[in-house]
């Protein structure tokens, strides 16, 4: 167990437990490749740069880049309206303050008008030591009631740089749960390949199946091959599109395991687990579930690693439930 | 009887920018019918504020806005964006007038799953934002203008906001950021009418010119039912001095219509079906 009084309360929406490799800002190194040729892509803060790694597209083009300052409603309007003229707005700020503060704009604005505008949010999920009010542990929740809008969790660096290019295609409003920082590399960028819409089965075994988003999914792989030592088929199916959700890939997958751990940064209701058991529940398909998530209440302060153990999300509790099946 | 709006279908060209004041006062006059018109099909309707912008809309379209009546999409055009959806009424009567909503459309205004709802939805042509929920205007017409200056566009975005919609934080964020990045390109509106939802203006909004003149735009306060002080506003903020202007509309709600005008409760008007014609006369007899 992470002390309390020894653990130091840091780690700005780093995830920094695991061996690596990392990379650092991942965004700003994709956001920068991909507009060297693509001139319609701008990019907004409200004054969150250095905190979501967008400095690097301010550098490389200043007069694409506009800082709107503390103003989140005005980063979404603003990102509509450069919209409207043709521009590929990324935004960045925290999870909290897109779906808190500035939800209308997000829903009127953008979704509703159908704006291309491309939302990079950062330290979604329990990921920050600042308290609840900084931790989006409802945003999957909150957007994924809203039409009009596609919401992916990428899982590692690897991801994050393929979505950031990927969304850019996509028409429409896309809210990303971001990166930042150093980001740990989890897949192989030779072999692994983001889909957008497509969940992709990237472990086999049908003793058990862990369907999981996010950076979840490096639990979910470490868990499977702990089971693999024991003998135990762990599958694992990772779901970075939330929505739209990849009702068809669920409902193959649980099919063939014998019981399921589903396995996310967020709050255990309305988030994935909730669209499985709906995929499910419709397709009359019943398979044992344990959901690994976070509790519906507000979260003290505290570090990630404190915080993970404390409310379940630690790599010892999925283990169990893929191993124990408790 | 002839419908106004249809029977002098509009030679525009582009630009308009010729017009007389009068041929003005008589565009806006139409504008007056048609809302009219458009009101009594459905026996109510955002009426007043419609009549009140009405001299605004016609010195807009018919002297300020470059466009093209036949493609709404035209990349170079410039905008009107209309923050306060609930006044459709005026707006669907001037996108009527220069052609990009026809005479079938204007028809179904507010009926069942009618293209043209008592808010103004961005998939209508000529509708440059969704407009219902008050406070999203200023900030995309922000944006628009920064769009416009990234590709070097000469074009100007006008955008039209009320007083009590001043109350909505999000207008400040987005004068804020206009004057910061030095849009000159970026024209608000404010319509004063002294009306919202609960009544009269339910905050003490004045003074409204020296809050934005505060907020780094050059900004002038007229009768917003005056068309000559309305172009001779327009022309005095024409300069590219890295200013975003703005005009502070003292307007009044009804306006054209004395019985409506001197109507208490003026947010959102419903008329008895008998009262149309004498609105209607009462409206022609003051044409002035």
């Amino acid at each position: 167990m992470v002390d309390l009084k020894s653990g130091r309360a840091g780690g700005m929406g780093e995830i920094l437990d695991v061996e690596g490799p990392y990379e650092v800002a991942p965004l700003g190194t994709a956001l920068v490749e991909l507009s060297a040729n693509r001139p319609e892509i701008v990019g907004l803060t409200a004054d969150m740069g250095r905190f979501s790694d967008i400095h690097a597209f301010r550098d490389a083009h200043p007069d694409r880049f506009f800082n709107v300052g503390m103003a989140e409603a005005d980063l979404l309007l603003i990102a509509a309206g450069l919209a409207k003229t043709g521009k590929i707005a990324y935004c960045t700020t925290y999870s909290v303050f897109v779906t808190r503060r500035a939800l209308d704009f997000l829903v009127i604005a953008c979704a509703h008008s159908k704006a291309n505008v491309k939302i990079l949010a950062g330290m979604s999920g329990l990921m920050n030591p600042y308290g609840a009010t900084h931790q989006a542990t409802d945003d999957i929740a909150v957007l994924r009631m809203i039409p009009d809008l596609a919401i992916i969790d990428p899982c590692d660096a690897t991801e994050l740089a393929q979505v950031v290019k990927a969304v850019a295609d996509i028409e429409g409003t896309v809210y990303v749960r971001s990166l930042r920082g150093k980001v740990p590399v989890v897949f192989d960028p030779e072999e692994y390949s983001f889909e957008f819409g497509k969940a992709k089965e990237l472990r086999s075994g049908s003793d058990v199946g862990v369907i999981s988003t996010g950076f979840m999914t490096q639990r979910a792989f470490v868990a499977s091959a702990a089971a693999r030592e024991r003998g135990l088929g762990a599958g694992v199916l990772h779901v970075p599109t939330i929505k739209p959700f990849d009702t068809e890939a669920v409902l193959r997958f649980a099919a063939g395991v014998d019981r399921l751990v589903i396995a996310e940064n967020h709050q255990m209701s309305g988030g994935l687990a909730t669209l499985v058991t709906e995929a499910l529940y419709d397709a009359g398909l019943h398979v044992p579930m344990i959901k690994i998530g976070i509790q519906h209440r507000f979260h003290e302060c505290g570090s990630q690693a404190y915080m993970e153990e404390k409310y379940g999300l630690d790599q010892g509790r999925i283990t169990r439930a893929v191993i124990d099946g408790v | 009887m002839a419908q106004p709006g249809t029977t002098r279908r509009p030679e525009i060209t582009i630009p308009a920018h010729d017009r007389t004041v009068e041929q003005l006062h008589d565009e806006a006059f139409a504008l007056r019918q048609t809302m009219l018109r458009m009101a009594s099909d459905k026996g109510e309707g955002y009426i007043a504020q419609g009549m009140d912008i009405a001299d605004l809309l016609a010195v807009v379209y018919f002297r300020e806005l470059n466009f093209d009546p036949n493609d709404p999409e035209w990349a170079d055009r410039d905008r009107f964006v209309l923050s306060t959806g609930h006044y459709s009424i005026a707006l669907y009567a001037v996108l009527h007038r220069i052609g990009y909503i026809s005479e079938e459309k204007l028809d179904e205004f507010g009926l069942n799953g009618a293209d043209l709802a008592l808010s103004t939805f961005d998939d209508q042509p000529g509708v440059e934002i969704t407009g219902g929920s008050l406070g999203h205007g200023l900030g995309q017409a922000v944006g628009m203008a920064l769009g416009y200056r990234l590709d070097r566009r000469a074009s100007r975005i006008i955008c039209e906001l009320s007083d009590g919609e001043l109350q909505e934080g999000s207008v400040w964020e987005a004068a804020m950021a206009a004057a910061s990045h030095r849009l000159d390109n970026l024209i608000a509106v404010i319509d004063c009418n002294g009306i919202q939802a609960d009544g009269p203006t339910v905050l003490d909004m004045e003074p409204i010119a020296d809050k934005w003149r505060a907020f780094g735009w050059d900004t002038r306060e007229i009768d917003g039912n005056d068309v000559a002080a309305l172009v001779a506003a327009f022309d005095a903020l024409r300069a590219s001095d890295g200013r975003p202007k703005a005009i502070v509309l003292r307007t009044t709600p009804g306006k054209g219509i004395p019985t409506l005008e001197s109507r208490e409760r003026a947010h959102f008007v419903r008329v008895k079906a008998d009262e149309w014609t004498s609105l209607r006369a009462e409206l022609e007899s003051n044409r002035g």
